[in-house]
């Protein structure tokens, strides 16, 4: 039987190199040991990308694009569309999970300088999917044909019209009509189910092709090809499979546990990820009180708002996301990792990421004078972090860097800021006489369930557990 | 310092300290099919004349609320129409027009819209307000075209100013229920809008408990799997 199936693969080779792609991706693609939690949001963005594209296949077979039918047939697959309503669930809320781990991963590559010279297009080609994906977020949410898909396309697509001259006739353009009609909604539906799509598979696999060609970034933003052995492989270096596969599945797990959690006990997430007034079917001549977006636009939705003027405000948001693009031209420091740049640095990130966050709950709430200037003030901090970047990083040489991988150290012994305010808090909680009165409890209850288990589970929860 | 700390996180919270209706807790309970029975009935003869459930079938709510096909059909339908046929009403929208001004719009995904709390609150808040063709008015939706049709059972109650500038309601003429009653059946009529919104809530939960189950075993074995053979990396 082996001898026919590597006799198979014999001849394979010989007309597709099946085993050259298997080895370079994969078996023999030595990546950095170090790689954190933070390293799992690259595989779990691939994951979420084949998700959305098998439940998207499923979701067309009985979606309707037709602006008298759309919201119906979104109704129907929720209620006689044999399992329907998880398939259209795992749809909506992979997309706000897409985002999550898009996120995460993009600040993964802010902390350790992933960016940075060699992997500049890896980074561009990020930015790339990261548009791609905004496209086809905001066009997926006009299908459902609520009163959020409606006016929240209403507002966006108008803001082309603050663009001088060609405005108008721009946005008149993409709309297909004078308002969002059947037009707009039949050619949302054709680039969000096809064209972007198909954009995003191709901006992945290139992607891939150029990590994998200069090799992965680590923790410690240091190269592992500079210390190789007699082979020539990396010693700090492991082969990709089975070492990070195997890793991978584990957060894998871990994501899906909590995805399953929100599809099957909070879908709608509080009106985070489907939003109430999605339920009143679009409505051209009725606005909604409060328009808002769904809340991975919303920190840019913030800066567009900040800003009183109109075209101001279109030039803001969009400069927000151009600026994005050339952050690895804008940082000048040439240590990578955040673990030996400058306090100066490390403080001027948390404080973009707090503003970033607060952008971004703001944008989900409604207009006052006060969130209007918090709007502002977070927005001015989100520019200045980027625009004075050429030159604060220029002073920030960083601290010396090792030369070899360092091992991860437990959280309980990690030096720096947030490692303290960690400890602190974790401090401070078990001080606080509400806990050292319930600890007991949790414990006395938890081992109340652990002795009623069968003894063949006991034996394996103490080999676990040691 | 303190203070600028006190002040940091003050500021977000005034922002929006917005003033927005109180509203009561709506009993809601999808899985007591008693009262999702007695909801769906207050449903057909109270609300059914003019706002339809379009989504929603006789045959599949039989099912979910516990009733047989036949006797859903024989009491909602008079056994009129066929149980594949969804929750319509007689209604036109143009009689709606010509009648209160506006269409009844349909309910079925109301609760999803708005919160059972605020449909809870809705239709426990109308008052007799001689200025309005109806003849009332409702606190939680000023001017509202729907007549209080559940008046007979409740009452009907009038506006009273407060001493902190609100109003509250006070019931003014006794009707078939008591006010514990009452509450208890728009409680169901509740209830039951609510299952209407999203009849896959109860598969939902049905199925969660085991996907996520089957996901804690999954964790276990693929965390022991990378311990395994991560054992000689150091």
């Amino acid at each position: 039987m082996v001898k026919y199936l590597v006799a198979l693969l014999g001849w394979v080779d010989e007309r597709f190199p099946v085993s050259k792609v298997w080895n370079e991706h994969l078996a023999k693609y030595y990546a950095p040991k170090n790689f954190n939690f933070w390293y799992f949001f690259g595989s779990l963005a691939m994951l979420v990308l084949v998700l959305q594209l098998l439940t998207g296949l499923w979701l067309t077979m009985h979606y309707k694009p037709d602006a008298t039918l759309a919201f119906d047939s979104v109704e129907y697959i929720m209620r006689d569309v044999n399992w329907g309503w998880l398939i259209r669930y795992l749809h909506s809320t992979g997309a706000s999970a897409f985002f999550i781990v898009v996120y995460m991963h993009m600040f993964r590559g802010m902390m350790y300088g992933s960016y940075k010279k060699p992997r500049e297009v890896i980074w561009l080609l990020g930015m790339a999917m990261f548009l791609a994906l905004m496209g086809e977020a905001f066009m997926g949410y006009l299908l459902p044909w609520g009163q959020m898909s409606y006016w929240g396309a209403q507002v966006i697509i108008s803001l082309f019209g603050a663009i001088p001259w060609v405005g108008e006739a721009l946005a008149q353009w993409i709309r297909g009509d004078y308002l969002i009609s059947d037009a707009t909604l039949n050619r949302f539906f054709a680039f969000h189910v096809m064209l972007i799509p198909l954009i995003l598979v191709v901006l992945v696999y290139v992607h891939i092709v150029a990590l994998h060609h200069v090799g992965s970034n680590n923790p410690d933003g240091i190269e592992i090809k500079k210390h190789k052995n007699a082979d020539g492989v990396p010693v700090d270096g492991i082969p990709f499979h089975p070492y990070y596969t195997v890793k991978d599945l584990v957060g894998v797990a871990v994501f899906a546990l909590v995805f399953a959690w929100v599809v099957f006990y909070a879908p709608e997430m509080n009106g985070l990820f489907l939003e109430y007034a999605n339920f009143i079917p679009a409505n051209p001549i009725a606005t909604p009180e409060h328009i808002a977006p769904v809340w991975y636009f919303t920190p840019f939705y913030s800066i567009l708002r900040a800003v009183p003027n109109k075209l101001g405000g279109v030039i803001a948001m969009f400069s927000a996301i151009i600026l994005l693009f050339l952050l690895p031209w804008l940082d000048r420091c040439r240590t990578r990792s955040i673990r030996y740049r400058s306090p100066f640095y490390k403080i001027g990130l948390g404080i973009f990421t707090v503003s970033f966050l607060g952008l971004g709950y703001l944008g989900t709430q409604p207009v006052t004078p006060a969130a209007t200037l918090l709007a502002q003030l977070f927005s001015l901090v989100y520019f200045v972090f980027f625009l004075a970047m050429p030159v604060y990083s220029r002073w920030d040489q960083g601290q010396p860097v090792p030369e070899r991988l360092t091992p991860n150290i437990p959280i309980l012994e990690r030096p720096g800021l947030p490692w303290c305010v960690l400890r602190w808090l974790v401090d401070k909680i078990q001080a606080h006489p509400q806990y050292q009165k319930l600890m007991p409890v949790v414990t006395a209850r938890a081992e109340d369930v652990y002795n009623k288990l069968p003894p063949f589970i006991k034996v394996q929860v103490e080999r676990f557990c040691k | 310092m303190n203070r600028l700390i006190f002040l940091l996180l003050w500021l977000p919270l005034a922002a929006f300290a917005s003033e927005s209706a109180h509203l009561d807790d709506a009993p809601v309970d999808v899985y007591d099919q008693a009262s999702l029975q007695r909801g769906a009935k207050l449903y057909v003869d109270y609300c059914q004349g003019c706002h339809s459930l379009k989504y929603v079938r006789y045959s599949r709510l039989a099912k979910d609320i516990g009733m047989a096909e036949t006797e859903v059909m024989s009491q909602f339908q008079h056994g009129v129409g066929n149980s594949g046929d969804t929750m319509r009403t007689a209604m036109t929208d143009d009689n709606g027009i010509a009648w209160f001004g506006v269409a009844p719009p349909d309910l079925t995904l109301t609760v999803r819209a708005r919160g059972a709390d605020w449909v809870y609150t809705y239709l426990r808040s109308f008052y007799l307000d001689p200025a309005k063709p109806t003849g009332v008015n409702n606190l939680l939706f000023k001017d509202v075209a729907m007549p209080n049709v559940m008046g007979e059972l409740q009452g009907q109650q009038e506006r009273v100013a407060d001493a902190h500038g609100g109003y509250s309601l006070k019931l003014v003429e006794k009707g078939r229920l008591d006010a514990n009653k009452f509450d208890q059946a728009v409680g169901d009529l509740t209830n039951f809008l609510a299952y209407v919104a999203e009849p896959a809530q109860l598969d939902r939960s049905h199925y969660g408990k085991f996907v996520l189950l089957f996901l804690i075993i999954l964790l276990v074995v693929l965390y022991k799997l990378k311990k395994e053979y991560w054992r000689d990396i150091h």
